[in-house]
């Protein structure tokens, strides 16, 4: 029972490093209905600015965290006024692909820049486990780091729901996300909207990268953020792509089947497991569990 | 003027063409990863036989000269690299790093008739019916063994959990022989499991399962990356049995950012100490020092005592630089060192080493522990 429990803990905090991600993807879907396939990326240059940051200058993590924030947020908005604002208006196959190739560009410039000899990211927090439970020679542990995953993983749901219900901004982005033309014939300015929509989505890639990494799920690598970044893909898909609780959802689900499944089930098949899951899910429920069903009108 | 143009241009394809290198030495080759997951092994192996290139050319008999390629540890790079090595002139190869790009380049170099000498490729598959394929390193099959053998002799642990990478060649054979020789000598395995690629991340599963088993030792016949990940998740679950690692260990300490607290007590089986007291380690490692700011690894003594005995084969075979910078020198030069290598005995850093026929050396494994951030020499 402790075992399976400890499995779920590490399987939750895995999920809510998806689901931080995921709300990156599921963000700008929500709002551009673009798939932003570089998104894994930039949660690798947010990793590798922490780094730099924590390691090379030897300054506190929290200020690490910062700057990996504001980098990638400026990074983002980089990556959409000059890879995809020019193609607002193609079609979504040229934009998808455009995505593709920002993917392999920031790749190359981070094994141009750090090389790619794989780096150990520094613990934010004591590597050393605090004791929930104990029975006898098995303990229930979480470490800090699990326990600040799954924290910020509330905190910024919350947030990010209140920001999008509540605040001016929000209602903006709501509203481009209905009706682009409409929107911008009431006033709304659409590419300032995308443009922040963005900044947000690459804020949390940022705190995903710097997660991830000091989870110790992941050495820096300019590789790093592809795998987490199709698996949070994945999760956003899941949960119903364009659903800001949907990601949550999805995300910490796909975490825990990944766990339980390399536990319970196969270790090299975990991999396969997830993507299985979402297979069925696509066929049973083509939008995902929290996915509303948008009727076209003719 | 078109003419003259034209003929500068001739001119400059004909000096391209000919070998950089002095015409009266022989060139070795060494392909391996000095980019990606695996440089450290491949910076190192290069580093390495720069130093003892320099030592062996200052002694006035034979002179070598060096040629290098990265082939990111990717068997298909490394086949263009060794085509490209041939092409510039080498005559020998001090090659492949790596296992995988060893065993596609030791198939080449079969039929094009090149003599390799590999430091650190340890997999069997890499000289299997091959004559001109020779081992600095032991075969994973061999180190398997003798760390199962150094755990019982040295009374390390009594319950052992293995967590091997069954996607590499050369974990997997690691594995294996160490389970047989393991059952062998009564040493009890609680717990075996895997991951698929280096590039996995999560180790929870895996360490759960040892911990729970009860191993006060896990042997990890990996790489230094995943090893780096396990060390710290087992950290993070209050999990501290001795880890016990191979060859593939060896760089753990040199992983930017790692924190080498993490890798306090960790053992590992190699034919190499930095602090060894004999002459000849000492000079190797303040040359090594002074020149690369780090302490080398084994695959950097490997690769040093690479070069040590194709001198000593070269003498003893009487291969010379006019042989060997013969059109398609390599066949000569491969033929003639072939006999020889079983014949010769040298006395390197990492130990006396012999040659089988098969390719296989010869040598006593020792283990090292790191011990405040260094390799320490265990017993």
């Amino acid at each position: 029972m402790i075992t399976f429990l400890s499995h779920v803990i590490k399987g939750v905090n895995l999920g809510s490093v998806y689901a931080v991600i995921a709300l990156g993807y599921t963000m700008v879907y929500g709002i551009a209905k673009m798939l932003n396939f570089a998104h894994g990326d930039v949660i690798m240059v947010g990793a590798y600015v922490a780094f730099c940051i924590m390691y090379y200058l030897g300054i506190n993590p929290v200020i690490g965290i910062f700057g990996a924030v504001i980098a990638c947020t400026i990074l983002g908005m980089l990556i959409e006024r000059l890879a995809y604002k020019p193609l607002r208006q193609a079609t979504s196959l040229a934009v998808l692909i455009t995505a593709i190739g920002m993917s392999y560009f920031l790749q190359n410039m981070a094994q141009l820049i750090w090389t790619s000899n794989p780096k150990s990211f520094p613990s934010i927090l004591p590597d050393s486990p605090i004791v929930l439970y104990e029975n006898g020679a098995q303990q229930l542990t979480m470490t800090p780091i699990n326990i600040l995953t799954i924290v910020s993983c509330i905190v910024i749901m919350i947030a990010l729901t209140l920001f999008i219900s509540k605040t001016k901004i929000g209602k903006a982005m709501r509203c481009v996300s209905e009706d682009k033309g409409a929107a911008e014939l009431m006033g709304i300015n659409v590419n300032l909207t995308i443009s922040i929509t963005f900044a947000i989505g690459s804020a949390l890639a940022a705190i995903a990268g710097v997660l991830l990494c000091s989870s110790g799920y992941a050495n820096l690598s300019p590789t790093t953020g592809s795998m987490p970044g199709i698996k949070a893909f994945t999760a956003a898909v899941f949960g119903g792509i364009g659903s800001i609780p949907g990601a949550m959802l999805g995300g910490i689900l796909l975490g825990l089947i990944e766990i339980l499944g390399k536990a319970y089930v196969s270790n090299e098949l975990a991999d396969a497991f997830v993507f299985a899951v979402l297979i069925v899910v696509l066929l049973v429920k083509p939008t995902g569990l929290l996915g509303k069903k948008v009727h076209e009108k003719v | 003027m078109k003419k003259i143009f034209a003929l500068v241009l001739a001119l400059m394809l004909a000096m391209g063409a000919c070998s950089a290198f002095a015409e009266d030495a022989i060139i070795i080759g060494i392909s391996g990863p000095l980019t990606g997951p695996y440089a450290m092994y491949g910076l190192g192996v290069v580093h390495g036989a720069e130093i003892a290139i320099e030592e062996v050319n200052a002694l006035g008999g034979i002179q070598f000269a060096l040629t290098y390629e990265d082939d990111e540890g990717d068997p298909e790079k490394a086949v263009n690299a060794y085509n490209k090595m041939l092409d510039d002139g080498a005559a020998l190869m001090a090659s492949t790093v790596t296992s995988g790009a060893c065993a596609a380049v030791a198939a080449e170099a079969y039929n094009d008739r090149v003599f390799m000498l590999t430091p650190s490729a340890s997999s069997p598959t890499v000289t299997e019916d091959r004559d001109n394929v020779f081992q600095v390193c032991f075969t994973d099959p061999g180190q398997g063994a003798a760390s199962a053998q150094y755990i019982v002799e040295n009374k390390l642990a009594s319950k052992v959990a293995v967590i091997y990478n069954n996607g590499l060649d050369y974990s997997t054979g690691i594995y294996q022989t160490f389970s047989e020789k393991a059952a062998e000598l009564g040493l009890e395995i609680v717990s075996v499991t895997t991951f698929s690629s280096d590039d996995n991340a999560d180790f929870s599963v895996q360490l759960t399962e040892a911990k729970n088993a009860g191993a006060d030792l896990v042997f990890l016949p990996i790489y230094y990356t995943p090893a780096s990940m396990i060390l710290k998740q087992a950290k993070g679950m209050d999990f501290a049995p001795i880890f016990f690692g191979v060859d593939g260990m060896d760089g753990i300490l040199s992983i930017e950012g790692f924190d080498t607290s993490l890798a306090e007590g960790v053992y590992l089986l190699t034919a190499f100490s930095a602090d060894a007291a004999d002459e000849k380690t000492q000079s190797f490692v303040k040359k090594y020092v002074d020149l690369y700011g780090e302490i080398p690894n084994q695959f950097a003594a490997d690769a040093y005592d690479a070069i040590y005995a194709l001198y000593e084969a070269c003498n003893a075979a009487g291969v010379t630089a006019e042989i060997a910078n013969e059109m398609d020198g390599f066949v000569p030069v491969c033929e003639m060192l072939i006999p020889i290598m079983t014949e010769i005995t040298v006395e390197g850093i990492t130990g006396t080493m012999s040659w089988q026929a098969t390719g296989e050396v010869t040598k006593t494994p020792t283990a090292v522990i790191i011990e405040n951030g260094a390799y320490v020499g265990a017993k």
